[in-house]
């Protein structure tokens, strides 16, 4: 944390701003990143949401040590799901494109495939609930499953939150909007679509780490 | 960045006014409730922290009386004290402090000081209004339920804090997570704001090294919470799933009145850890913007640059990033490793470095200063007296062995109402009494401001010297009542009837400051656009209190730091941050060292400084 905040300040840091008598370093009204504002909003989330994932990873770690810690049968359905949102990954990174090269066709078929698989891995983690429940681990029955529960939960949650924004773009795209209207929501999608990817991906590997 | 180089008498162009998509409310409602300004979200912030800190100050009263005239009041029992007391640590600390420093001030200050018209994202800063207020109603819903609200300390370690026999375990502790999960969930989305407009929205020439140190307290501090609240968050999920679907997080296998509860293997430490990740970077949530405050407002007041400026920026940062590496100091008495805890010792006692040079730059600021000590000023000197004693005690708390024979005693409440209550309430006072008249157009009244300061600056220390005292005797915290002992002598109980009737004078004095406020608004002297002759922006808008959209026509442009005050040479004793530094003609490149204009690479009060790194 103290890192980023350095490396935002760094070229600034050092002035002495009561000598300083150049009316402007920022002339062109830019801020500390060359960005938009939403794209930095975003980053700042990401790390927020980076924060909360890392203190359940360690939380997940600590409880591990507990003497009545039993591992947990993760479904196979998983590995399909893994499958799913790369291809949601792949999906969006693609749809950037087409938005960058001012295909609209592009843009709506990416943006329709990207939700299709999405909605497919929320199905899938779904799936994988049921069959945990029914192979009888509830959500109380031991930590490591209260654990798969609460992380492919949150996780979720995330994604669903992801898939407002998604929805707002595709509706806009199908009722015909031109493209500029909705490349800022698309590259935000993928940035947030690949960020989530990896979020998953690390979870996947520790609970793959931790089970029978 | 683009280096780009200008002479002493280039004007820059004006910042151009693109499209501003500003919400422009037509109707009452429109602006004051559902408003998307961030000055009236702000008051809305602070109106509802005010509100629902004052039922903690009355809670806080109620528990002095039971200490002090134990079993004189029949409406106080054991149950409801432990209730009182966790209501009132939990409502000043998250939902009076934080709201009130990030979400109040936070939100009227950094627009207005950075330059920008309003914060980045106005539509979400209004939702985490609307949360924080459900927050708050979910907080207050849990007196009303059965049982009432939580009794289990303002730390809510489990598991006594979801086990029958604890006040408030099923309702209770439940509506206060999901409260604190609403808080943070609203809290996030203000912070987005607050970080994204500080680094984004700057005006033309708001380098971040010319930023208020104001704006720098509260950036670093929405970055702790930030990064720190989801640590709270993580554990309020885990408890609540605890105590409604009995998973075993936190809870360990528990016998309760002869029966074994379905918990099991559950780690009440990992709770604590979690719990103390958020719990000490909170601490400087609520500290870092009051240094900030603090800093501007001895800078105005005595009419001096600020000391080491630079050195401030960097202790913030230093302070910021320490804070998430002391938490375990909360938690020598739970049981560690040595070494863990003498790490946690050492680096608690290496935070004290870079605080204790924020002290020094502000008494330096104030020496041979040209000091005015108006209301404002006089709680800022006091906050300095007080964050130095509060200080010196956490030096003591920090180190193991004595933190363990006192951390059960009144001498830890004593340190942490000094260091994190009084001394950011002194803040606040002040900080409202400063810009008071920018918010309104009236200045509060000056001798109900006095006798406001005085009252509660000399209450608190009537309130908390004797507690330090009384925390050395052995007295324990949390106690409903001490009972007879041979180890407390019987004077201690005289002392607590003292420190009682301090605290009713000190809550009582509160009404005439929430007096003052409404009566002011509406008798009060007319301000003026900057009546206390300031160099920041927000003192520089045209219109007092100043409009939607902040600056008018045009945006200000920033050729100079926040603290030019009593340049030598200049016509007035301050010099605004937009005022350029030449006005000769335009289009004129000559370049001059004439003092009233360059003033602020003239010699300071202090002495001869030489203009560093400045082109001949």
């Amino acid at each position: 944390m103290a890192v980023v905040v350095w490396w935002l300040v760094r070229p600034t840091l050092n002035v002495k701003p009561w000598v300083e008598q150049r009316p402007v370093e920022n002339v062109d009204g830019r801020g500390v990143l060359p960005l938009s504002p939403v794209k930095v909003g975003l980053g700042v989330f990401l790390a927020v949401a980076t924060s909360l994932f890392a203190l359940l990873i360690s939380a997940y770690h600590m409880r591990m040590m507990g003497a009545d810690w039993t591992t947990l049968p993760l479904p196979k359905v998983l590995w399909l799901n893994t499958g799913l949102l790369i291809l949601s990954g792949v999906a969006m990174q693609w749809t950037r494109g087409a938005a960058q090269r001012g295909q609209i066709d592009g843009v709506r078929t990416g943006l329709i495939a990207a939700g299709v698989f999405t909605f497919s891995f929320l199905a899938g983690q779904l799936w994988a609930w049921q069959q945990l429940n029914a192979s009888g681990y509830f959500v109380a029955t031991d930590p490591a499953t209260a654990f798969f529960y609460l992380l492919t939960a949150l996780h979720g949650l995330h994604l669903l939150g992801g898939m407002w924004v998604w929805a707002r773009a595709t509706v806009r795209v199908l009722r015909g909007v031109e493209l500029g209207k909705v490349r800022l929501s698309v590259e935000l999608c993928t940035v947030y679509w690949h960020y989530l990817l990896l979020v998953w991906l690390v979870l996947f590997a520790v609970l793959l780490h931790t089970h029978t | 960045m683009t280096s780009v180089t200008h002479d002493e008498t280039h004007f820059a162009p004006p910042a151009e006014v693109g499209e501003v998509e500003l919400y422009h409310p037509k109707t009452f409602i429109g602006r004051y409730i559902w408003s998307q300004d961030a000055k009236v979200i702000a008051v809305q912030y602070a109106i509802t922290a005010i509100g629902i800190g004052l039922v903690a100050l009355v809670l806080s009263l109620i528990m002095r009386l039971q200490l002090g005239f134990p079993h004189a009041f029949s409406f106080i029992n054991p149950s409801n004290y432990l209730q009182f007391i966790t209501m009132h640590g939990m409502i000043m600390v998250i939902y009076l402090l934080t709201a009130l420093f990030l979400g109040g001030f936070g939100n009227y200050l950094i627009p207005l000081m950075v330059g920008a018209r309003d914060m980045v994202f106005p539509y979400v800063n209004m939702v985490s209004y609307w949360v924080y207020l459900f927050a708050v109603l979910l907080l207050v819903a849990s007196f009303f339920v059965p049982g009432g609200p939580t009794g289990a300390g303002w730390t809510l370690y489990p598991p006594q804090a979801i086990l029958d026999g604890t006040p408030g375990a099923n309702w209770g502790i439940v509506l206060m997570l999901v409260s604190l999960a609403f808080f943070i969930i609203g809290f996030t989305m203000g912070g987005l704001n607050y970080v994204v407009t500080v680094l984004q929205a700057r005006t033309r020439g708001m380098t971040l090294m010319r930023l208020p140190l104001t704006v720098w307290g509260i950036f670093m501090a929405t970055i702790l919470a930030l990064l720190a609240f989801p640590a709270l968050f993580v554990s309020a999920i885990m408890m609540t799933l605890d105590q409604t679907l009995g998973t075993s997080f936190f809870m360990p296998a528990v016998v309760s009145r002869g029966e074994q509860l379905p918990y099991n293997g559950g780690s009440p430490i990992l709770f604590q850890h979690l719990f103390w990740f958020f719990g000490h970077p909170e601490v400087y949530i609520v500290a870092l913007p009051a240094f900030g405050i603090v800093s501007d407002l001895i800078s105005v007041n005595a009419r001096k640059n600020i000391f080491g400026y630079r050195m401030m920026v960097w202790a913030i940062l230093a302070i910021g990033g320490l804070s998430f590496m002391v938490w375990a100091h909360h938690m020598y008495v739970s049981g560690m490793n040595p070494y863990f805890g003498f790490f946690f010792a050492t680096t608690t006692l290496i935070i004290a470095v870079p605080t204790a040079l924020k002290v020094y730059n502000w008494v330096l600021t104030l020496w041979k200063g040209n000091i005015h000590l108006t209301v404002p000023m006089l709680f800022a000197i006091g906050f300095v007296f007080t964050f130095i004693n509060g200080g010196l005690t956490g030096l003591f708390l920090g180190n193991v062995p004595v933190d363990i024979p006192l951390s059960g005693t009144m001498f830890v409440v004593a340190h942490f109402h000094m260091v994190m209550a009084v001394s950011p309430v002194l803040v606040v006072f002040g900080a409202i009494y400063h810009w008071y008249p920018k918010i309104t157009g009236r200045m509060l009244n000056d001798t109900l401001g006095k006798f406001h300061f005085w009252v509660t600056f000399l209450g608190t220390y009537a309130i908390y010297y004797p507690m330090h005292y009384l925390g050395f005797l052995g007295v324990p915290r949390r106690y409903y009542a001490m009972g007879s002992n041979v180890a407390i002598p019987e004077s201690a109980q005289t002392l607590n009837e003292a420190i009682t009737i301090a605290a009713l004078a000190v809550g009582a004095i509160q009404l005439v400051f929430i007096y003052n406020l409404i009566w002011s608004y509406f008798k009060g002297k007319p301000a003026g656009g900057n009546p206390w002759r300031a160099t920041t922006l927000e003192w520089q808008t045209p219109e007092t209190p100043p409009k939607h959209g902040n600056f008018g026509a045009t945006l200000p442009i920033v050729y100079r730091w926040a603290y030019d005050y009593s340049v030598p040479g200049a016509a007035e004793d301050f010099i605004p941050q937009n005022q350029p530094p030449s006005r000769k003609a335009e289009g004129t490149l000559e370049k001059t060292l004439d003092a009233a204009d360059l003033g602020a690479q003239k010699p300071g009060p202090l002495g001869a400084r030489t203009p560093i790194g400045k082109k001949p």
